[in-house]
């Protein structure tokens, strides 16, 4: 475990936390860019380098950007959320005990080594060379139906402003 | 060998020359508006008024700093750094030149040369609209906030031409690395092969840099100044530097994949060919800014889905039907 893993997960952990704490929702935003850019550096400093920079460019380069959009038009004024919510019954105490039990399971997966150690990486191991042979030899059906799925999604969306639009 | 302390001094002297770029570009910029309409520009700072980048960067020092009091402190305060920042990172991987050998060390002329090199160039293209968008957020004002919600929308409009018009030259290629699609050029640049790619590109490339015609987010006439109208001295100054070199950054990308980077005849050394290149499409942004009217907004998000997004795709399948059968 080198540094770079060190601070990347040190910092991961930090703003993930930070997600949640945050009172103002760009402030969340903003914690949960810096998430994604340390999970990069994770994958990157795992040798998935194409994970890595894909991590970048698809989910705090594009994704987020929406997310920002959105909130900073929603939330324009800059006002901090309602800090009294309301909670369910037993809210707490059943989320520690979730977070609890997680812990364990994974606690269990990382003593037991459930996950055997990793073979020698072949040579190009994370780049795009190598994960699009991955995708489009070994794992196409998933591939496709994961295509599939997104269109399903994209439709939804196309219906949805389709229905509206006739309401005009 | 290549050790952290040549890293370093590449990465000292890269930054030293971009800073110095920017100052040369403002004044630049300024002398050919003025040419283009018919008048001299700035002439009372120094001889043709080169002294004017440190007029205005004394004056941008010593200017009051103003925070609104609405404002967002820290994201105020932290809006014009990421846009720097994003703007200077990309350049580690740009190369501009090939490796070259000073006293028996090969010294690549570049900060590092990964193998997902465009890729690293993209993402920080990608992060860069979090300065804007954030300085606009940040400033409770609505015309910076109007600039940056245009800002957010423009770039992941833009983002996808671009990248599918990009693909069609990694195809051609076969690489990421920067340094392997300047070598897979030696005979023909990417633009004979890839001539509306490189429109597609390029266009997409003056979208995402926010120049005219794309220069919603900072409107003047309509915004104000955009996202940064509450920013003023030191801070605005960092926004300025963030734009132009994102305007040399899209200019070296564009340069390096599709007009054959340094390659060039022998009678000019490699470096020399990669600056004149990147001189002439610098020149090509001031000149469109000099004559052209920038799209309506409506107009502008049409472009990017409706024809740019299609004809990249197109472009693409081209491509890649090419590739296939052809070679």
């Amino acid at each position: 475990m080198n540094w770079v893993v060190l601070v990347a997960a040190a910092l991961a952990l930090v703003s993930a936390v930070t997600v949640v704490r945050a009172r103002i929702p760009v402030h969340s935003v903003l914690a949960l860019v810096l998430n994604l850019i340390s999970l990069a550096a994770l994958f990157i400093a795992l040798d998935a380098e194409f994970m890595g920079l894909v991590q970048v460019i698809v989910y705090a380069g594009a994704v987020m950007v929406m997310f920002l959009f959105v909130v900073s038009l929603l939330g324009a004024r800059r006002e901090a959320i309602e800090r009294e919510m309301s909670l369910l019954p037993g809210q707490e105490g059943l989320g520690a005990l979730a977070a609890l039990l997680l812990l364990a399971a994974l606690l269990l997966a990382v003593l037991r080594q459930a996950y055997p150690a990793p073979a020698a990486l072949f040579a190009g191991f994370g780049t795009v060379r190598a994960f699009g042979a991955a995708l489009f030899y070994e794992h196409v059906l998933v591939l496709q139906f994961a295509a599939l799925l997104l269109m399903v999604a994209v439709v939804g969306v196309v219906v949805l402003i389709a229905r509206r639009d006739q309401g005009r | 060998m290549d050790t952290v302390g040549l890293v370093l001094a590449r990465s000292l002297i890269l930054a030293v020359a971009l800073a110095s770029l920017f100052a040369g570009m403002t004044v630049i910029e300024r002398k050919m508006l003025g040419y283009f309409h018919l008048r001299l520009g700035p002439t009372r700072t120094g001889p043709w008024g080169l002294l004017q980048p440190v007029a205005d960067g004394i004056k941008a020092i010593v200017k009051e700093d103003i925070i609104p009091r609405d404002a967002d402190r820290l994201v105020f305060r932290l809006a014009p750094i990421i846009s720097v920042f994003t703007a200077l990172a990309a350049w580690a991987v740009i190369p501009v030149g090939p490796p070259v050998n000073i006293g028996g060390l090969t010294i690549p002329l570049g900060v590092a040369d990964p193998p997902g090199g465009v890729l690293v160039a993209v993402a920080f293209a990608a992060l860069s609209v979090y300065g804007v968008t954030l300085a606009g957020w940040a400033s409770q004002s609505k015309y910076s906030l109007l600039g940056s919600l245009r800002a957010s929308a423009q770039l992941i409009s833009y983002e996808l031409a671009m990248g599918l018009s990009l693909l069609g030259v990694l195809m051609l290629a076969g690489s990421l690395r920067l340094t392997e699609i300047v070598a897979a050029q030696e005979r023909l640049p990417f633009i004979l092969l890839q001539p509306l790619g490189f429109v597609i590109y390029f266009l997409a490339a003056l979208a995402e840099s926010a120049r005219v015609p794309f220069d919603l987010p900072e409107a003047e006439t309509e915004l104000v100044s955009g996202y940064s109208t509450e920013y003023s001295g030191m801070r605005f100054a960092m926004f300025m530097m963030a734009e132009y070199i994102h305007m040399i950054t899209a200019s070296s990308l564009v340069t390096l994949l599709y007009l054959g980077g340094w390659n060039g005849p022998v009678f000019l050394p490699p470096v020399v060919w990669f600056l004149v290149k990147l001189g002439f499409l610098l020149f090509v942004f001031i000149w469109l800014r000099a004559t052209m009217v920038r799209l309506r907004y409506d107009r502008l998000m049409d472009l990017g889905w409706k024809v740019l997004l299609p004809l990249a795709i197109l472009n693409l399948v081209a491509t890649a039907v090419i590739t296939v059968f052809v070679a």
